[in-house]
């Protein structure tokens, strides 16, 4: 059983956002582009894993990077908050600039880097501490608050996740009380609590039941509106979902890249209708 | 013979082999305990942990000696539990990511030496550096032969659990920008707390009942004496010397001794047990 789409039609949040992009010279209305990958090499050691990737991910929009196993989505995803620096071996060429600046530069101090985009992982990662705590751990690391301060930001971080309903009596309670999936948006809570510009999203409903699933969907058709969100995914209808653009990777290479109406409804390239139409992956 | 008859005497065969292998273990564990107890609780009253042990043919307590071991052990594991800990998180958390590193692999090796070398080459070395050099035995040379002996027990169990910590977790606080060490401090530390506290425990059991060591380093002292740097009263090297005099009441109260150590180093025991279930139950 797939899970009910979310409440709101989407078409509404379309024209809602577009009215905060730029206008272009041609006076068409275009998402701004808030993270440019240009020409992303990776490697795992000797083996190399992206092969030249190049592809805009616009801001206040959500873009899926689907594929089958093994194809390197998830770790074009580890790219762009430079995760794969806490592992030797591993290695990025070429550049990614957010907001024109190249985030794979050594200058780039990682820490604050990876406050200004959030990450979400596949697996629910709560710290092994109250609910509260693990919202205030993120905010702590580079905010001063006071007490009152500090409630506020935590409330309306779990607000934000659709999770103050369900936690906000029982603040003091551990995070790994929690079921899968409000673990899950306890993470989003988290992640967002830092008021981050961009969320990665890796696999982020793998792990929970469909209800939980359609949840954490309906948290991101709401998200969009204020962040830049990339998605990955290997559910096909998930990405068709909740995504406005999508990128579908091969063994490396980007092969395709577009909306995600176009993509799939007429894709271009041969690969991406055999992946769509489940042919193989 | 068929197949399926052959498989079950060979199972049946492995079973009783196993089975009687355990119960030879325990029966000697219980027959020591036993014994241990017979002899031991009849010692236990309040002249033992209120007076000092006393010369041949007097009644007396272990006082000086339950002192001295308490305060050697505290001081060992002051000394060896941060050494331990630290080193301990140098290899699960800092030697696991160096790119191709070796010296992680080289410090855990030494350890496992270390922690299985005879503990009388520990005393032996601590006399040389310490004692010989000081000119006399001490307290403090007591603790730090000790405190050897903590730190690869430690270092093992801190490396042990910190390993165990999901990688995932660690990702998950560098990801709202924590640096590295607020990572360790704050999440890893958090996430291992009891499994490390467990080894400390350990070291703690071990430490406290540890003779061989102590002979070349503290020494002994027949009277009460919270001077660290003269030769100081402990459990093992009293039980030692008492247990192997021919006066009657010098060996009571080794048995006694022997039965107050046991029962802590089995409490400890299974506070660390404990702790190490209680870890378990966290992570699931």
């Amino acid at each position: 059983m797939e899970p009910a789409p979310p409440s709101r039609p989407r078409s509404e949040i379309r024209i809602e956002t577009r009215l905060a992009d730029r206008p272009t010279a041609d006076g068409v209305q275009r998402p701004a582009e808030k993270i440019v990958i240009q020409d992303l090499k990776f490697f795992y050691g000797d083996r190399e894993a992206l092969h030249g990737i190049s592809l805009p991910v616009h801001g206040k929009r959500v873009t899926a990077f689907i594929g089958p196993s093994g194809c390197g989505k998830s770790t074009l995803l580890r790219v762009l908050n430079r995760m794969y620096d806490l592992y030797p071996n591993q290695r990025a060429e070429g550049s990614v600039l957010l907001d024109g600046t190249d985030i794979l530069s050594k200058r780039q101090d990682v820490n604050l880097l990876r406050t200004k985009i959030g990450m979400v992982f596949q697996k629910p990662t709560p710290f092994p501490m109250s609910i509260y705590d693990n919202i205030a751990f993120g905010i702590r690391l580079y905010e001063k608050l006071s007490p009152a301060e500090m409630d506020a930001r935590v409330e309306s971080a779990l607000r934000k996740a659709a999770l103050w309903g369900e936690v906000g009596d029982k603040l003091r309670q551990s995070g790994l009380s929690l079921s899968g999936g409000q673990q899950q948006r306890l993470c989003i809570a988290r992640a967002i609590a830092v008021s981050p510009e961009v969320l990665l999203l890796d696999e982020p409903a793998s792990a929970l039941d469909p209800i939980s699933t359609a949840k954490i969907e309906e948290l991101i058709g709401e998200l969009r509106s204020d962040y830049c969100i990339a998605i990955v995914t290997h559910n096909l209808q998930q990405a068709a979902r909740v995504s406005d653009f999508t990128a579908f990777l091969f063994l490396g290479d980007l092969v395709e890249f577009g909306s995600t109406e176009t993509l799939f409804t007429s894709p271009r390239d041969q690969r991406t209708e055999d992946y769509i139409t489940g042919r193989f992956g | 013979m068929t197949l399926y008859a052959r498989r079950k005497l060979v199972n049946r065969l492995a079973l009783t082999l196993a089975g009687g292998a355990a119960a030879l273990g325990l029966f000697w564990l219980t027959a020591i305990l036993w014994t241990l107890l017979a002899k031991g609780v009849a010692g236990i009253d309040l002249a033992l942990f209120t007076e000092m042990t006393p010369p041949p043919g007097d009644a007396g307590g272990l006082l000086n000696a339950i002192f001295g071991s308490l305060v050697m052990t505290v001081v060992a594991v002051l000394v060896g539990a941060p050494v331990g800990i630290l080193a301990g998180t140098y290899l699960a958390e800092y030697a696991r990511y160096e790119q191709g590193g070796r010296l992680g692999e080289v410090v855990r090796f030494v350890n496992d030496i270390l922690l299985s070398a005879p503990s009388i080459i520990i005393g032996l070395f601590v006399y040389e550096v310490m004692v010989v050099r000081m000119g006399h035995f001490s307290g403090w040379a007591g603790a730090m032969a000790l405190a050897v002996i903590a730190v690869p027990v430690v270092l093992r169990t801190t490396d042990d659990m910190l390993t165990l910590v999901p990688a995932g977790l660690r990702e998950a606080a560098a990801a709202l920008g924590a640096s590295r060490w607020k990572v360790i401090v704050t999440i890893a530390y958090r996430a291992a707390g009891s499994g490390m506290m467990t080894g400390v425990l350990l070291a703690i059991a071990r430490v406290s009942g540890e003779t061989a060591p102590l002979l070349f380093t503290a020494l002994n002292n027949q009277f009460w004496s919270g001077d660290m740097n003269a030769p100081m009263a402990n459990l093992p090297v009293v039980i030692f010397q008492f247990a192997l005099s021919p006066y009657e009441n010098w060996q009571r109260l080794a048995w006694s001794g022997a039965l107050v150590i046991t029962a802590t180093v089995l409490l400890l025991n299974v506070v660390a047990r404990m702790l190490a279930a209680r870890n378990r139950g966290n992570e699931a």
